[in-house]
């Protein structure tokens, strides 16, 4: 894909002091970007797939530091933090990512002959379509089903904590958080002075310039 | 002593929080647990909070019960979607059937002010029809209720929350003006208005239960736009700054992070308490009535785990219909992109509103549904985009970069009541030992026709305003409604008119579990004013001498 940045110079961040965070937010915040790079809950082979697959869910580029999405997954096992609702062929989330991690890497080993973090992407994309499709080795599913487990965790957990990160609202063109100053400008083509301007075809330097002045 | 509201109660020792003042508090009257009380709630959302409020406002003693925290939002909300869910039931709940619910965000909450706290604030009125909806319209089933006399409660309703809204509202009958003027809409708004008129239907500006101008210590709304997970500023007229602050100051006790497990039922038949968790330990509050206002899945799941002997499939379940009949709203929704830059975040999600199939009968399905605008937060958008589109790596990421063009029509649509929809008791517990729900729903061959119907109308609108890429989210549901529903005698229902028990005269039910039907809006303000009602039909009840204390 072509990582055009739409809205270059943008960082939510540099918002953090304004009134567009309250303290509960910078909390949060603070929270969110500590996130431990380490493992706490899965084992050391079980990370190694995870992050393989992570990299696969939400290709990033190499211009800026990467969002841990890994880190995210383990820290929401870790913590037990449900969703609220499990469909009940599945088994609860720990249980449910240690098997579908296992899974994927005895598939790796059965069709390739190696660990799954050592396959390259087109390998990998390969075996998580046939996940996605149902398509799988049922034997190293252990019983659970393939194409759930990667539509209710390997989308949504890898997803969400993306997009719950501030590397990805500059990507986006996201104010972030909003409060207690909220917007003013609300038609459309209206822009608050504290939103992000989106570069067009060639205005990026004045575009980026604007963008810094975003707080 | 922590003050983690997650963890560690507040509303204790003769006060609670005052949720419009950082780190602040107000009296609060508290009850000794054996002496019972004339009122215990339990449930403080659309239906617990005016019911607590309008019982001790009449001079009742009412303790409300919530499982969930007391926040103070000015310090405890983030603008933050992730953070935020602290506001949901994140408890496990299992989900099965041909159309398996997604539950723990929307449609559940887990808080003082229930799901009020982080709803969407829409505030719709049913159709008068919809409460006879099998004589008038053919489907479903008949409410005892009279829609001339839940017109009077929608008003008080629309009063007590000052709802903002139209001077003129397109559809059915004359009601009044709305208390406050309506929100300026934003450009996904617009996009509705536009495609509804190139379609010669109506459209209004949602009423919303946020202010547009100050209400008492209620700031106007600043369209931040993160409503659906709290509001930071309380311009929100949840029921955790209306209702809940005017029960305190009118002697209610409210206790949270107080988890009832089990309605307790003396000799002779009658609920004589409550069996609470709370601060680590099991608790009992004597009562000389309870009134369960848990939801649709929270409500029957404790009248299902409160059987006895006596009871033995649950209390108030003579008919067999405690957790049947659960209803939840189809939620499709159609998406497009704009060549000019929207920002469809800023303000409430849903400032724009097109009843016009609640109120047109010339179609091939039962039930009706609106269509509101969209403003989705990037987490739950991502979610919705590669959720429909199966998108993920690169393509996913291409996609969610036209968030700023992007907009959406979404519907609310009425799904049919079937026996089989239904709340149930799995073998699998909770962490307080308590068995958790099972969730059934499987989608019928009248709730697919309107989803379909739907999908196309919405679709020609966002296509006659000139949106591209478009594609339609078939997959999504909201609000509950069902699983102990009303009706005129205890065969065919759980409840009366009054929101009482056939079973047991001192057992009632008041949230949306009560609905026989859904209809084609969201329910709260409808499940306020029922609240609204049976309190005052308790204190006729009570002078007719029907009520014994």
């Amino acid at each position: 894909m072509t990582d055009r940045d739409r809205y270059p110079g943008y960082d939510v961040l540099a918002k953090r002091h304004s009134l567009s965070w309250n303290d509960a937010t910078r909390k949060a915040m603070d929270a969110r970007l500590g996130v431990p790079r380490e493992p706490r809950f899965l084992s050391q082979a079980e990370w190694a797939t995870l992050v393989a697959i992570c990299e696969r869910i939400v290709p990033q580029p190499t211009s800026r530091p990467p969002v841990p999405l890994a880190g995210y997954i383990d820290q929401k096992l870790n913590d037990d933090a449900r969703s609220g609702f499990r469909n009940a062929a599945l088994p609860p989330q720990r249980e449910a990512w240690k098997k579908g991690l296992a899974a994927f890497e005895a598939e790796a080993r059965l069709r390739h002959d190696m660990s799954f973090h050592c396959l390259d992407g087109e390998r990998q994309d390969e075996l998580l379509r046939c996940a996605e499709a149902g398509r799988s080795d049922a034997s190293a599913w252990d019983g659970m089903e393939a194409s759930l487990f990667f539509s209710e965790h390997v989308m949504n957990d890898i997803i969400a904590a993306y997009y719950a990160h501030p590397t990805s609202w500059n990507e986006i063109g996201f104010g972030g958080p909003a409060g207690p100053r909220g917007y003013v400008r609300m038609r459309r083509n209206r822009r608050d002075p504290w939103e992000p301007v989106e570069a067009g075809s060639g205005d990026e330097a004045r575009v980026r310039r604007e963008n810094m002045r975003v707080r | 002593m922590s003050d983690d509201p997650m963890t560690t109660p507040r509303a204790m020792r003769g006060r609670a929080p005052d949720v419009f003042h950082p780190g602040g508090w107000v009296p609060m009257k508290e009850y000794p647990q054996r002496e019972p009380v004339d009122f215990v709630v339990i449930g403080t959302g659309a239906g617990g909070g005016p019911l607590i409020a309008r019982l001790a406002e009449r001079g009742y003693a009412v303790i409300g019960f919530d499982a969930g925290p007391y926040f103070r939002p000015l310090e405890d909300f983030a603008s933050d979607e992730t953070s935020q869910s602290q506001l949901f039931w994140t408890d496990e709940r299992l989900v099965d059937g041909a159309n398996p619910l997604r539950l723990g965000s929307n449609n559940s909450g887990r808080a003082v002010g229930g799901s009020t706290v982080h709803y969407a604030m829409v505030s719709l009125r049913f159709r008068p029809e919809w409460f006879k909806s099998r004589t008038l319209l053919g489907y479903g089933a008949d409410w005892p209720l009279d829609w001339q006399e839940m017109w009077r409660y929608y008003a008080q309703a629309e009063r007590d929350l000052a709802i903002a809204g139209p001077v003129s509202y397109p559809w059915g009958p004359k009601r009044p003006r709305y208390p406050y003027r309506a929100h300026e809409i934003n450009g996904a708004a617009e996009v509705l208005a536009r495609g509804a008129e190139a379609m010669g239907y109506q459209w209004a500006e949602t009423p919303l239960a946020t202010v547009s101008a100050p209400r008492g210590e209620s700031p106007p709304c600043v369209y931040r736009g993160f409503c659906r997970v709290g509001c930071s500023t309380n311009a929100k007229q949840s029921q955790l700054v209306t209702y809940i602050p005017r029960a305190l100051a009118a002697g209610a006790e409210i206790r949270d992070l107080a988890m009832v497990g089990r309605i307790a039922v003396d000799a002779a038949g009658r609920a004589c308490g409550v069996h609470y968790h709370r601060n680590g330990a099991w608790h009992f509050q004597a009562a000389r009535n309870v009134i369960v206002a848990g939801y649709a899945i929270e409500t029957p799941r404790l009248l299902l785990n409160s059987a006895t002997d006596r009871f033995p499939e649950g209390l108030a379940n003579g008919s067999g219909l405690v957790g049947r009949y659960l209803m939840t709203q189809s939620n499709q929704a159609v998406y497009g992109v704009m060549d000019e830059i929207v920002r469809w975040n800023k303000g409430p999600p849903s400032l724009t509103i097109t009843e016009h199939w609640n109120y047109e009968d010339r179609k091939d399905f039962h039930g009706g549904y609106c269509w509101m605008a969209q403003g989705p937060l990037p987490v739950e958008w991502s979610a919705a985009l590669s959720g429909s589109r199966r998108l993920w790596g690169a393509a996913l990421r291409e996609k969610m970069g036209d968030y700023n063009h992007q907009v959406g029509l979404k519907m609310v649509g009425e799904m049919l009541p079937h026996f089989d929809n239904r709340v149930s008791l799995a073998d699998e517990t909770d962490r307080y030992g308590l068995p958790i729900a099972r969730v059934t729903y499987s989608w019928h061959d009248n709730d697919k026709a309107m989803i379909q119907h739907a999908l196309g109308e919405m679709q020609r609108s966002l296509e006659l305003v000139g949106a591209r890429d478009i594609w339609r989210q078939e997959n999504d549901t909201n609000h509950l409604a069902g699983t102990a529903r009303m009706g005129s005698d205890g065969k065919s229902s759980v409840v009366d008119a009054d929101c009482r028990s056939w079973d047991i005269p001192n057992l009632w039910i008041c949230d949306g579990s009560v609905f026989p039907t859904t209809g084609g809006v969201n329910p709260s303000l409808t499940i306020t004013a029922i609240a609204l009602r049976t309190a005052d039909r308790i204190c006729e009840l009570h002078r007719a001498g029907d009520l014994r204390f």
